[in-house]
């Protein structure tokens, strides 16, 4: 009973491939469409050629925040493609207790950056743990004001992001230093290569794709910062809305009666520019590794 | 040191000296200072009383005499428990849609012949290029012309299967040799047949990871919700804890006693499920 009827491929890959249509493709097509509207959350919206661009090109606000984007993304970059690496040469040996700390290590993302916002914010308060901790050994006078000026609002978004993406690169590095051949290792310390002379020699060089493949991933997920920087200003963006970052211009755009969709639909689209160079790159990456 | 774990590794055979072992359990207790204890000053704030001063020059980690009133108060101010259910709505319907959709996307891709598989597969490799940020706008106005704007399903639907999953879904039915289903087609075998007694089994491990990110990510998501939902009454957890903010930063008890609401589940799931999670990331589940 041999009965390998001709839809069955179809039924089975239809859900997925509607969900391709509705929420992928078809919101990319349209995000283009909508860049030359005024479209509004209530519907509606007449063609308007370029003015959404031209007004683009000369917002202060996306300037500022195209500007935290980039400064966000060139500070994270060696952090977080550095110090995951070294924790996860750490957790690698497989010690007693190994799998806790591998757990633990994680926690932080797992955890909502709605969540870790709060608690940072909380931290760094000025009258939080940090500056309290800091006063008391004496080491400052004044509270520093980590959330209330700009570039420290900036700096306190990075370390909570760096922070919070260790455990997740740790994974990633973790599972390419499986392939790092153990007999480099040994032949290298034959050779009476110590410890950090090996790393730098042997593990780095094993895991160069990889490594590769981290940086990629942190600057494209360091120009989609959103909840940290938004939780920790209170929404507000910072001091004098120059916290922002480009999505949240545009989840700005998007609220309310008042929305204007068109617009927040040409900023997505600057965001997809300037994310475009390292998305390139992941491309090519993806080719050469298939 | 770097190097001395890497010449135990695969071999049963332990060269590590006591010094060794003392640095790097020193470290490891560095890291995981680093990355706990946030969330234990901030457990520890949400269980300390009203008269305690919270912002002692001398900072206390344990609370001088523990109490759950915040936990009490905060559910008094927001509903903080039906914030709760309505993130857990969502993730319920995302991890189906994804354990589901994907798995059954993924079987097809990798182990069925069918017209257009190949133009498909480029469709939804394409699609993980491209940021969710930047057409989000976008499904914004899909969820709303299908009149789900400001609703939990609406919330749900667009990340009910995640063309990632399905990808790392084929990738693991892939893996499975072809004899195996070679065997079960001259049998007689339905592919519906094959999946269940073939593919699932095999695909166990990948298919615990995907649900256990697919529960992580929709608990946690908040640009989304904030963006679909407007009535309070229908906020998730992670977009009522910002309102939360908004409203009582007078008093950080309170919202400590929210953020654990909301991180202590995700991270019980978490560590209930772990060994399949690790499991999955050795046999080289997550690349990128």
């Amino acid at each position: 009973m041999t009965h390998r009827r001709w839809f069955t491929p179809w039924l089975l890959v239809a859900p997925a491939a509607v969900w391709l249509f509705v929420f992928n493709i078809w919101p990319s097509i349209n995000t283009v469409v909508l860049a030359f509207t005024n479209a509004k959350p209530l519907g509606g919206g007449r063609f308007t050629g370029l003015a959404n661009f031209t007004r683009v090109l000369n917002d202060d606000q996306l300037a500022d925040a195209l500007l935290n984007s980039i400064v966000f993304m060139v500070v994270c970059l060696p952090l977080l493609t550095m110090l995951p690496l070294l924790i996860a040469v750490l957790v690698e040996k497989k010690l007693p207790g190994i799998m806790f700390f591998r757990t633990a290590f994680y926690t932080p993302v797992v955890a909502s950056a709605v969540v870790v916002a709060l608690i940072w914010g909380w931290m760094l308060n000025d009258r939080g743990l940090v500056n309290g901790f800091a006063q008391w050994l004496g080491v400052i006078a004044a509270p520093i004001p980590f959330l209330t000026d700009r570039w420290l609002l900036l700096f306190s978004a990075i370390s909570l992001t760096v922070w919070k993406g260790l455990g997740y690169y740790m994974i990633i590095y973790l599972s390419a230093l499986g392939n790092v051949r153990r007999e480099l290792h040994e032949a290298a310390a034959v050779d009476g290569a110590g410890p950090v002379r090996r790393f730098w020699s042997v593990t780095v060089p094993g895991v160069r794709n990889t490594m590769l493949l981290v940086s990629v991933l942190v600057s494209v997920s360091a120009l989609r910062v959103f909840s940290e920087l938004y939780v920790l200003s209170n929404g507000t963006g910072g001091p004098g809305g120059r916290d922002m970052s480009v999505v949240m211009l545009i989840q700005m755009y998007s609220r309310g009666f008042t929305g204007h969709l068109g617009y927040a639909s040409a900023l997505s689209i600057v965001l997809l520019v300037v994310t475009i160079g390292p998305m390139l790159l992941l491309l090519r990456l993806n080719r050469k590794a298939a | 040191m770097a190097a001395h774990a890497k010449s135990a590794r695969h071999s049963g055979f332990n060269t590590i000296t006591t010094g060794e072992k003392v640095l790097r359990y020193t470290l490891l207790l560095v890291v995981l200072a680093i990355t706990v204890s946030p969330f234990l000053w901030q457990l520890s704030t949400s269980l300390k009383s009203l008269d305690e001063d919270i912002y002692a020059q001398t900072p206390t980690f344990l609370p001088e005499h523990p109490t759950l009133d915040n936990y009490v108060k905060v559910a008094e101010t927001i509903p903080v428990w039906s914030y709760a259910a309505n993130s857990l709505v969502v993730a319920v319907i995302v991890v189906a849609g994804n354990a589901v959709g994907a798995t059954i996307a993924g079987y097809a891709l990798a182990k069925l012949r069918f017209r257009g598989a190949k133009l498909l597969m480029g469709l939804f490799l394409a699609t993980l290029v491209l940021p969710g940020e930047v057409t989000i706008i976008s499904q914004y106005v899909t969820v709303r012309g299908l009149g789900l704007a400001d609703t939990l399903v609406g919330v749900a639907l667009p990340g009910a299967i995640g063309m990632l999953n399905v990808l790392l879904m084929r990738t693991a039915f892939q893996a499975i040799p072809p004899e195996m289903d070679e065997a079960a087609i001259i049998d007689g075998a339905t592919a519906w047949q094959r999946l269940r007694h073939i593919g699932l089994p095999n695909v166990r491990g990948m298919l615990s990871v995907i649900t256990i990110f697919a529960f992580i990510g929709a608990w946690d998501d908040f640009l989304w919700p904030l963006i679909v939902l407007t009535n309070p009454e229908n906020y998730t957890l992670t977009v009522g804890l910002q309102y939360l903010n908004g409203t009582f930063s007078a008093n950080p008890r309170l919202i400590a006693a929210g953020t654990m609401i909301s991180f202590l589940p995700i991270v019980i799931v978490f560590a209930a499920l772990q060994r399949f999670f690790f499991r999955g990331v050795e046999e080289g589940a997550i690349k990128g």
